[in-house]
């Protein structure tokens, strides 16, 4: 097989495989975490204003007070990543461009040399949570194989991404293969790891919002 | 596998519900949680990361109910949980852990935490690695009617004392009353007082109230080490009597972990909504004051503090009225940074104040650095609150830190300077 056949294995069979396992991976995924339910709460709820669910689901992406000061990184290397990485992934005009070939949806991208400067922001900032995940006694108690490999699994999309967009390493053709390749791989693991944060956070939030806010307090 | 190990496992696996699971899928071990817990920001360690803490469940979920898990198991690649590990962990989940409920309100994905611990200990708690003090605490509560073994001609006792030192009266099984008055040992046996300055209140106010024989006791160590058996045995007791007597209301008092049992777990132990409804005395006060039922003859000159108990406020949901009936009292408040839904704990909560190995002890008081700290920042030198619980543990830590600080309690501090 040579990169061309590597590539076009990658962009159809490949994608599609990729794409299957991770419908039917989180499906099942979500069926199993949501389907055990909970019991019906048969204190009395107190109502007050801005303690429910909804409100924690937005609440929550803002440090709670005095946080910030006590891990400016994860803040800050938080905020900056996740953002980073949603721009490249959904406001560069070959992704949309993807998603029109895909679901025939279309919506304005970015142009290339702002994506270009996000990516080199990400890529640093990814480098940095990792350093500080290494380095920071706290998560690196926490830190088992499964978290260093969460974090290859999100940078290497976002490496090969830019290398073949800058024709750098490797002939475009191959370094393009390996960044779908590597989409790929991210796509099929992410219901098995703490990925799948993307997906469950909003209920996490919204369950802890609730119960607090069943009780009067705004979570 | 001994069978009180299976039992734990067995308990541990009815508790985890959707919450539960998609709380352990949802963590990305940032270890934020750790900066919300006095235990980690006052000790350094990264073993009472909350997440960690919770260790044992999150591997029993793992392995029992999700499918890459089972599988593991299966194929012998699963670290099972054993009576070892949990008897580790009891410093993690009892010592280590107040239920304060700091980590579950600044988790980035919305883990509640607490909610989780609270699970955890019932696991704890039937394999037989709760702590001796609250293993202690527990069967006093059940065997004798409250944690410190008081019984009722004991009650019947401070309450004469009551009567002759205020000049009030303290109805005892009056049915039809409006409310029904619930006590902690800690308040019979310590602070007297409190029972005057509720009889007091009442008259003024014209509410009519009973004390019950049959229940007096509040506090409810079974919620504490985590037995919901117990606990509802204990609620149970203040549900029969409340509903005998025909009471519209019961009054939870000060204590902390008494209002959540009876106010928040009461009604889901008992598997039905209660016949009364359950007010805190702060509500209640509250309410009272903005009647303008509540008026003092004069105020405290000495500025103070207020130290907010985690099982009222941030997990109780009692968050304006503390702040609002100390403006009365007081000339002048100076509030701490971190208040309210955000306060520390004393260090002593969650059943933690009743385990006296010197470990944990020690532990405690090295916990409440962040309290001391907390009220160092403020300058003064009298800390108000509204837990019996909180105040003994802060007292004691006090002491141990040559602190020159006065503790009062909210209820007795107002009582005493209620018009005449």
């Amino acid at each position: 097989m040579n990169e061309m056949q590597l590539l076009t294995w990658a962009r159809g069979t490949g994608l599609n495989i990729a794409i299957g396992l991770f419908i039917l991976g989180m499906l099942w995924r979500l069926i199993e975490i949501y389907t055990l339910g909970r019991k019906q709460d048969l204190a009395p709820a107190r109502s007050v204003a801005g303690a429910s669910g909804w409100h924690t689901i937005v609440r929550r992406s803002l440090p709670p007070h005095g946080m910030l000061k006590r891990s400016p990184v994860s803040y800050i290397g938080g905020y900056i990543f996740h953002i980073g990485l949603f721009i490249v992934v959904f406001l560069f005009a070959p992704h949309i461009k993807l998603a029109e070939s895909l679901v025939g949806l279309s919506w304005p991208g970015l142009p290339s040399q702002v994506i270009d400067a996000v990516a080199v922001v990400t890529l640093a900032t990814m480098l940095l949570v990792l350093f500080d995940r290494i380095n920071n006694p706290v998560k690196r108690y926490l830190s088992s194989f499964g978290d260093y490999a969460a974090w290859a699994l999100t940078f290497l999309p976002l490496l090969t991404g830019f290398l073949a967009v800058k024709h750098l390493l490797l002939p475009y053709t191959t370094m393009l293969a390996l960044h779908i390749l590597s989409v790929e791989l991210l796509l099929v693991a992410l219901p098995f790891t703490k990925l799948i944060h993307v997906f469950t956070l909003f209920a996490s939030r919204w369950y802890n919002g609730d119960i607090s806010g069943k009780r009067g307090v705004p979570a | 596998m001994t069978a009180s190990l299976q039992k734990g496992i067995n308990a541990l696996k009815e508790v985890i519900d959707a919450p539960v699971a998609s709380f352990f899928a949802s963590c990305v071990h940032c270890g934020l949680c750790a900066e919300a817990c006095l235990f980690y920001t006052e000790t350094g360690d990264p073993k009472y990361t909350p997440i960690h803490k919770l260790e044992p469940l999150k591997r029993v979920y793992q392995q029992e109910y999700t499918l890459l898990g089972r599988l593991a198991k299966l194929a012998g690649l699963a670290k099972p949980v054993s009576d070892d590990e949990l008897e580790a962990w009891s410093e993690l989940v009892y010592d280590s852990c107040t239920l304060c409920g700091r980590c579950s309100m600044v988790c980035p994905v919305g883990n509640d935490l607490t909610y989780m611990i609270r699970k955890l200990r019932e696991g704890m708690a039937v394999s037989g690695h709760a702590p001796e003090g609250i293993v202690n605490a527990t069967k006093r509560t059940v065997e004798l009617g409250g944690p410190m073994g008081l019984k009722w001609p004991a009650v019947q006792n401070v309450i004469k004392h009551v009567e002759a030192d205020s000049g009030h009266k303290v109805p005892v099984d009056q049915a039809g009353a409006e409310y029904m008055v619930l006590l902690s040992s800690m308040e019979i046996v310590n602070y007297p007082e409190y029972i005057a300055a509720l009889a007091k209140i009442f008259n003024k106010a014209g509410i009519s109230w009973t004390l019950s024989s049959q229940a007096f006791e509040a506090t409810n160590a079974g919620i504490q080490i985590g037995n919901s058996d117990l606990a509802r045995e204990i609620v149970s007791r203040i549900v029969n009597a409340a509903e005998k007597l025909g009471v519209k209301k019961v009054l939870s008092p000060e204590c902390g972990h008494a209002y959540m049992a009876i106010r928040w777990e009461g009604p889901n132990l008992v598997g039905r909504p209660f016949k009364f409804e359950v007010v805190h005395v702060l509500e209640l006060l509250d309410e009272l004051r903005a009647k303008g039922v509540l008026k003092m003859k004069d105020k405290l000159k000495t500025p103070v503090t207020l130290h907010d108990p985690c099982q009222i406020v941030r997990r109780g949901g009692v968050l304006n009225a503390p702040e609002a009936l100390l403006k009365e009292v007081v000339v002048e408040f100076r509030p701490m940074t971190d208040r309210g839904k955000m306060n520390w704990c004393c260090g002593g909560g969650g059943g933690a104040s009743a385990i006296h190995e010197p470990a944990a002890e020690e532990l405690r008081y090295t916990a409440f650095k962040r309290k001391k700290a907390q009220i160092e920042e403020t300058g003064v030198n009298t800390m108000v609150t509204f837990c019996a619980n909180c105040r003994i543990t802060l007292e004691e830590a006090v002491d141990h830190f040559e602190m020159n600080t006065q503790l009062l309690g909210l209820t007795e501090l107002l009582a005493e300077h209620l018009e005449d």
